[in-house]
């Protein structure tokens, strides 16, 4: 019987080991190899001399040219996440509420633009909001304007940009979350006297909250570990904590910085889910898929 | 055979609709079909296509894309594999810095032969790393067409055997939109042009930090190759960086934001600049005093296939090829005017050189430059993010 017990409280274990080792030898091996090399001296360009030495983290703890990154970072971060939340929400209750028979064709819309490349659906704002692009021809055409507007490579085009490339995830999530809420509800709200606004603030958006909150760690995640989008579509001063690890990486061939930085990144961003968890508890994520 | 994934297939597309090379109609139902064809063929393709390159050698060749490389695809690689029965896979980088990178990641230089290198600087740095391969240059009888002058800093790095053979040369002069700039003001203020506060927004420039600490040199009235006072050359950078827009990172973004007027004034490659003159585009172009040359290598990776690389330079040193070439991507041809006849087209590129000395152009000094780079590299890409 004992041994029968045993056995049992061991088979967790054999159906959690395919994951563990994925996750091991995909995340754990590699980040600790990144963690070593951040010791490591730079000596001239791509020249790196094995080292226990601390002036790549002295530097990161010092320099304010990376705090500045970083809270850069942050808040380009925390804007895209809130105004996706906002712009996210209403396609994803539409979605969700809609009697339109055919929802699946609204949710193949919804993943479409996932068929083209990252880099292409990024580019494609400058055909949108150039000197000659459409927006600037439309507002030409119609006579309120004489001259194109200026509207790329700031940060407006960089939050666009984000916005583009990471609502759906924010639609998906929410989406999934109003989807499992009993459709009774808001009318059983209606029914004892609540507004629509009401019935929705009170009930819908609650109980919406674990998929908009998944949506958001989401959308922040991706968004502060990005720099593909601020090099396309941002000027000289709009840049991510990314961007630095790609100077330090590819344009100064320093490796060692390169791996201090991508491994602050990745602290940072281990902190976002740590805080997540804390206040929301991430088998609430789960919960967004149910 | 061009190596690509859909992605990058789709961004020469996009980047040939920023040449002029495609409209907008097309582009959108190019863009449409080549997501279908990756869908439905692709798998059959890459299948065919491993089939194909099985039966010579392959080399992997990898440049700057766009104009360039077309040309190269077009009037060198195309008539070298049907010549000789091997296969140049070409694909684009974004600079050497990145093709290093992978090459270190990766520990070894697999499926990376032959790099269209910029400059003697590079050159100096593969082989200080440990890349260069020894070109044995009775295999190459063409090399005796070019310059003398062009290969002499090769040599001075390597005087025992070359891993490289010079083959275009050019300038990083200013752009300017005849529109908005004459040509006397463009003239009269030569690198200044960049820093005239009037034309604020409208300002573009190359994000290489060598490019930008020498203009900074110009700006500040020193010797480029002689730098004495590097607080003034940053200075001018920054100065020059709170007026500019963009600062753009390949040859097609340059011709793109010249093209669409996001920008009037901005230095430029020659070759590009001459591109987009071709196109008809209302763009004039000077090469500052003291303005930058460069010169560009086909350099062999140590591990290549020696016999089949050398083959193949010594193709794309053929008069016809490389005459050919340098047409196509507008970039002189490193061949010597006075050996080999050039074309009515060639003579009149920007940069072209006549007496095949090369004594006009002034070129980046590899010993003063490039124990500098670290220092100067870093500190560029803090300038550009507002430092």
């Amino acid at each position: 019987m004992a041994d029968a017990d045993a056995a049992l409280d061991r088979r967790p274990w054999f159906l959690l080991a395919p994951a563990l080792l994925a996750i091991a030898f995909l995340v754990i091996v590699p980040m600790s190899f990144i963690l070593v090399y951040s010791f490591y001296e730079n000596v001239d360009l791509a020249v790196d001399k094995v080292a226990f030495q601390f002036s790549n983290w002295q530097a990161l703890f010092h320099d304010s040219y990376y705090r500045v990154a970083i809270w850069k970072t942050l808040r380009l971060s925390v804007i895209v996440t809130m105004l996706a939340a906002v712009l996210g929400y209403i396609p994803a209750y539409f979605i969700a509420m809609t009697t339109f028979r055919h929802r699946w064709l609204l949710l193949l819309l919804l993943i479409l633009p996932f068929w083209v490349s990252f880099i292409i659906r990024t580019m494609s704002w400058i055909h949108i909001l150039g000197n000659e692009g459409a927006l600037n021809g439309i507002l030409m055409w119609l006579g309120l304007i004489q001259a194109p507007l200026q509207m790329m490579y700031q940060e407006g085009t960089v939050i666009i940009g984000f916005l583009h490339v990471f609502l759906p995830y924010m639609i998906l999530n929410v989406y999934v979350s109003l989807e499992g809420i009993d459709r009774n509800l808001e009318p059983a709200a209606r029914t004892l006297g609540a507004t629509p606004w009401q019935a929705f603030r009170e009930v819908t958006l609650p109980l919406s909250m674990p998929g908009l909150a998944a949506g958001c760690l989401l959308v922040f995640v991706l968004t502060g570990g990005s720099y593909v989008t601020p090099l396309i579509l941002g000027g000289p001063r709009d840049f991510l904590f990314g961007n630095l690890i790609h100077d330090a990486v590819v344009s100064e061939l320093n490796w060692p910085m390169g791996a201090t930085l991508s491994f602050t990144l990745l602290v940072l961003l281990g902190l976002v889910v740590v805080a997540y968890s804390r206040v929301m508890g991430l088998n609430q994520l789960s919960k967004a898929f149910r | 055979m061009k190596k690509m994934d859909s992605t990058k297939r789709y961004e020469i597309l996009r980047e040939r609709m920023g040449n002029g090379d495609v409209d907008r109609r097309t582009f959108m139902g190019l863009m449409g079909a080549a997501g279908i064809t990756a869908g439905v063929s692709g798998g059959v393709m890459v299948g065919m296509a491993r089939q194909a390159r099985a039966a010579g050698t392959s080399l992997y060749f990898e440049g700057w894309g766009g104009v360039v490389s077309e040309a190269l695809r077009k009037h060198a690689f195309d008539p070298y594999e049907a010549a000789s029965g091997n296969t140049v896979i070409d694909s684009t980088f974004g600079g050497e810095g990145e093709v290093l990178t992978k090459i270190k990641a990766a520990g070894n230089t697999d499926g990376h032969n032959i790099l269209h290198s910029s400059g003697v600087s590079w050159y100096k740095r593969w082989v200080d790393a440990g890349y260069g391969s020894e070109l044995n240059e009775a295999n190459i009888p063409n090399l005796a067409n070019v310059m003398d002058a062009i290969i002499k800093p090769f040599r001075k790095i390597t005087p025992d055997s070359l891993s490289a053979v010079p083959y275009d040369y050019g300038t990083t002069g200013i752009a300017y939109n005849t529109k908005h700039v004459t040509k006397e003001e463009a003239e009269a203020l030569g690198a200044n042009l960049l820093l005239k506060k009037e034309l604020k927004g409208k300002i573009g420039g190359w994000g290489d930090a060598a490019n930008r600490a020498w203009y900074g040199a110009l700006q500040s009235d020193q010797d480029p190759n002689n730098i004495t006072d590097w607080d003034a050359v940053w200075d001018k950078v920054r100065e020059s960086r709170d007026l500019v827009l963009k600062y753009w990172s390949s040859g097609a973004e340059l011709m793109d934001l010249l093209a669409k007027e996001e920008i009037y004034v901005t230095e430029a490659w020659s070759g590009r600049v001459a591109a987009l003159q071709d196109q008809g585009h209302p763009i004039g172009y000077i090469d500052p005093k003291n303005g930058l040359a460069w010169m560009e290598s086909m350099f062999v990776l140590k591990g290549s296939p020696m016999a089949e690389a050398e083959e193949l330079l010594n193709f794309m040193l053929d008069p016809a090829t490389s005459l050919a070439v340098a047409e196509g991507q507008k970039y002189p041809s490193s061949l010597d005017p006075n050996k080999v006849a050039m074309t009515d087209m060639i003579k009149a590129l920007p940069a072209y050189d006549a007496t095949g000395t090369l004594s006009n152009l002034v070129f980046r000094d590899p010993v003063v430059w490039n124990p500098l780079e670290k220092d100067y590299t870093a500190a560029w890409n803090r300038i550009a993010k507002g430092g």
